[in-house]
């Protein structure tokens, strides 16, 4: 316990797993074997997965307990003594929708004129509280659990985990409602919701990732609270989410290709790209540009998934090598 | 002390042989081993922190904080079995020692290795959410000492029925009273057995029951050679009780790494004579608590061992200043500081009259008679009362900071609750007769 949890790569590992955790979980909560293999070549890689789960689930296995418990409680107490409970994290971005719409859509007519603006608005709105939301939570969520850190020893990473997967959740009940209202709005679902695991786990590991440098920061510098607020707010409105990418690129109308490049710059920005990608797969393949249609050249379309990496291993290098020091610095 | 094991009280406990837990096997299974290590932490010198005075520091040229250092190069191991205590005085170290055992801090130079499962108790119900049911804090805090849903579920029964809440268990834990937080939280502690338990001034709180509970618990856990305990505490009692080993730190060093009645007795003694130098310093005020112009000065100056053994005698000096000319009379009564009650008062001792210098009396108290404790001695001035030739008034006397204390402290011989030992009294029993009903 004291010198483990302090590498770079068990931790991004246990993200690689986490379906097989899952997997294993399944079986092992329902007491039922998997299915045998036939053949030795089937036995052997059995046995080497099977080998490999058990010195993972060993290794892992106090953070997992440690982190279904965090996430539940922190769920259990997040609207705890509201009136209306858990119907707050369905109708709260439903509010805030409505009134984006009444003062984007209806009064200030800024749309892209297809039947389906206000759905790809609403999921925009939901994406985007889950990446604000995200990182606010797990920005405070070492310091906030201080009193803990003081008196016990655990892998301090599970704090920020929680709290994002908090946020995870609320982010899964805002995509039913979003899927439900999809059917009255004109959204055409295609083949490419099967793309959908991957842009979601894009977007959470970028969110992990940003919270983890946040967090860090946060331990020694409280003024990052506010300075994170302020950029939000400025990424919010510098991200196409309450206006659509084609407002911009005919912003200027004498001159075509600025807009045209001030649009692609917004798209490659990570959170950006993997919002559009979201709402492109889900909701209208038509009336959503992505960064992969519309820039074409291939080491520039990847720039922001190699930047939501970079910046994810790059929070967990600077997350891990400073939380030895976060019960004394707290 | 001697020969006194043929008549026993019928309430006490089997004899111990703490010291010889670990003999029996003969090989050493070192389960935790600290090595060279030191701990210092930065103490900011600037009171505002974040990115503004880490700029104005940094224009500056300073640093903004310096260092203190905690623990210097402390050594020691621990054997499967044992049950070591840590004392020391505040801030001598103690807690920042089990926080790096406990693997809360790392330390600066050094290792710390362990074998098993440790479970650490720096504070009793860690992650306690007041807006959680009792049921849901404790699976929350089973959480956090690595227990899995199911595993607390197969033990949750027994958590409750030994914290006796069963009726509150879906109650919000904001709605218990802080005895029975203490009670499920102490009662979770007890069930989460790991191989090595790291245990914090957990004994210091609880009421009576809850700590003849905390009492059983150890006794048992003592006897099972398999489980080691580290306890940090301030009870010397509890020390040489449980304990098989213990450690002083003072400063940050270790002062005495072994013996547990060397710890404990050098630990009293560093307390008693931090209470001497105290009373030194107050003694400056003009006339402190029983003083007056007549009595501008009394104070007991032990000027033996504070620390003895039953066989030696305590000796001390009353040194007075007594202004008016008329006779004058010294009494002093020796307080049993622990059980309570004045075990011996000397009566008025006539001293006539003196001259108005200051004086000393010397006193030598054998201590023959008593069992373990601390003792304090209180003096008084007095002289005649006009109206009652038997009687005497008191005309000043020794505070507490003016008074002095000693302890009896030798290898227990039995039990030592009672004031006086054994041999004090020559018992007899005469026989033994039924009671016949009728």
């Amino acid at each position: 316990m004291l010198s483990s949890h302090n590498r770079v790569l068990p931790s991004l590992l246990t993200l690689a797993i986490a379906p097989v955790i899952q997997y294993n979980y399944m079986y092992q909560l329902h007491a039922i074997s998997p299915p045998e293999p036939t053949n030795t070549a089937d036995w052997v890689y059995l046995a080497v997965v099977k080998q490999l789960w058990q010195k993972l689930a060993q290794r892992y296995r106090y953070s997992w307990i440690l982190l279904k418990e965090l996430v539940k409680t922190d769920f259990k107490l997040r609207y705890e003594g509201s009136w209306l409970g858990i119907a707050w994290s369905v109708l709260k971005p439903l509010m805030l929708f409505v009134v984006m719409y009444m003062v984007f859509v209806r009064f200030l007519r800024v749309s892209d004129g297809t039947p389906t603006w206000p759905i790809v608005l609403l999921c925009g709105i939901s994406l985007w509280n889950f990446f604000s939301e995200a990182t606010t939570m797990g920005m405070t969520a070492i310091v906030s659990r201080g009193d803990l850190l003081r008196k016990i020893n655990f892998p301090k990473y599970i704090t920020v985990v929680a709290a994002t997967v908090g946020s995870l959740i609320s982010l899964a009940i805002n995509m039913c409602v979003v899927i439900i209202f999809g059917f009255f709005s004109y959204a055409h679902y295609t083949w490419r919701i099967i793309l959908l695991p991957l842009n979601f786990a894009e977007l959470y590991i970028l969110a992990l990732g940003v919270a983890l440098i946040l967090s860090t920061l946060f331990v020694w510098f409280r003024d990052m609270q506010h300075l994170w607020e302020v950029i939000m707010q400025a990424a919010f409105y510098a991200t196409p989410i309450i206006y659509p990418l084609v407002m911009v690129q005919g912003m200027d109308k004498s001159h075509p290709g600025v807009g045209t490049t001030i649009s692609k710059i917004m798209l490659l920005s990570p959170p950006a790209q993997a919002i559009m990608d979201i709402r492109h797969n889900l909701l209208s393949p038509e009336n959503v540009p992505t960064v992969w249609n519309t820039i074409h050249t291939w080491y520039i379309q990847i720039i922001p998934v190699a930047l939501t990496i970079i910046i994810f291993v790059f929070g967990v290098y600077i997350f891990q090598r400073n939380s030895k020091k976060f019960a004394e610095v707290l | 002390m001697t020969a006194q094991t043929t008549i026993r009280k019928p309430n006490e406990k089997p004899a111990k042989n703490p010291e010889g837990k670990n003999q029996a096997t003969g090989s050493k299974d070192i389960v935790l081993s600290v090595k060279n290590v030191s701990k210092s932490f930065r103490l900011p010198t600037e009171q505002a922190t974040g990115l503004k005075q880490l700029l104005i520091n940094w224009t500056r040229g300073i640093k903004g904080y310096r260092e203190q250092s905690v623990l210097k190069n402390i050594s020691f191991d621990v054997e499967r079995g044992d049950f070591l205590g840590i004392v020391g005085r505040n801030g001598s170290g103690k807690s920042t020692l089990l926080k790096l055992i406990s693997g809360i801090y790392t330390p600066d130079t050094g290792s710390i290795s362990y074998k098993g499962k440790l479970v650490p108790f720096i504070e009793l119900g860690v992650g306690f959410n007041p807006e959680l049911t009792g049921r849901e804090n404790v699976f929350l805090n089973g959480a956090m000492l690595g227990f899995s849903h199911n595993e607390i579920e197969d033990m949750y029964d027994d958590i409750v029925a030994f914290a006796e809440l069963e009726d509150f268990m879906d109650q919000k834990l904001k709605n218990y009273s802080s005895g029975m937080q203490v009670r499920l939280a102490f009662s979770l502690a007890i069930k989460a057995q790991g191989d090595i338990l790291v245990l914090d001034e957990v004994l210091a709180v609880g009421d009576e029951a809850f700590q003849t509970k905390c009492n059983n618990f150890f006794s048992e856990i003592k006897k099972d050679p398999s489980k080691t305990v580290i306890l940090v505490t301030h009870s010397m009692d509890s020390v040489k009780k449980y304990c098989n080993k213990a450690i002083l730190i003072r400063d940050g060093k270790i002062v005495v790494n072994g013996d547990k009645n060397d710890a404990a007795n050098i630990y009293t003694e560093d307390n008693l004579r931090s209470l001497q130098k105290d009373a030194k310093d107050s003694s400056k005020n003009k006339y402190p608590t029983g003083l007056n112009e007549k009595v501008p000065y009394m104070k007991c100056v032990p000027t033996s061992k504070m620390v003895l053994n039953s066989t030696d005698s305590f000796e001390f000096d009353i040194e007075y200043e007594y202004k008016p000319s008329n006779p004058v009379y010294i009494a002093f009564s020796m307080l049993d500081t622990r059980r309570g009650g004045i075990p011996y008062d000397s009566g008025s001792i006539l001293l006539g009259n003196n001259g108005k210098e200051r004086q000393k009396v010397h006193f030598s108290l054998p201590l023959t008679l008593f069992n373990n404790g601390s003792y304090q001695i209180v003096a008084s001035l007095r002289k005649a009362d006009p109206d009652n030739p038997v009687e005497t008034l008191r005309e000043g006397f020794t505070s507490d900071e003016n008074s002095c204390t000693f302890s009896i402290s030798e290898e227990a011989n039995g039990t030592d609750y009672a004031l006086l030992k054994y041999a004090a009294l020559d018992m007899h029993k005469n026989g033994t007769t039924d009671i016949k009903r009728y």
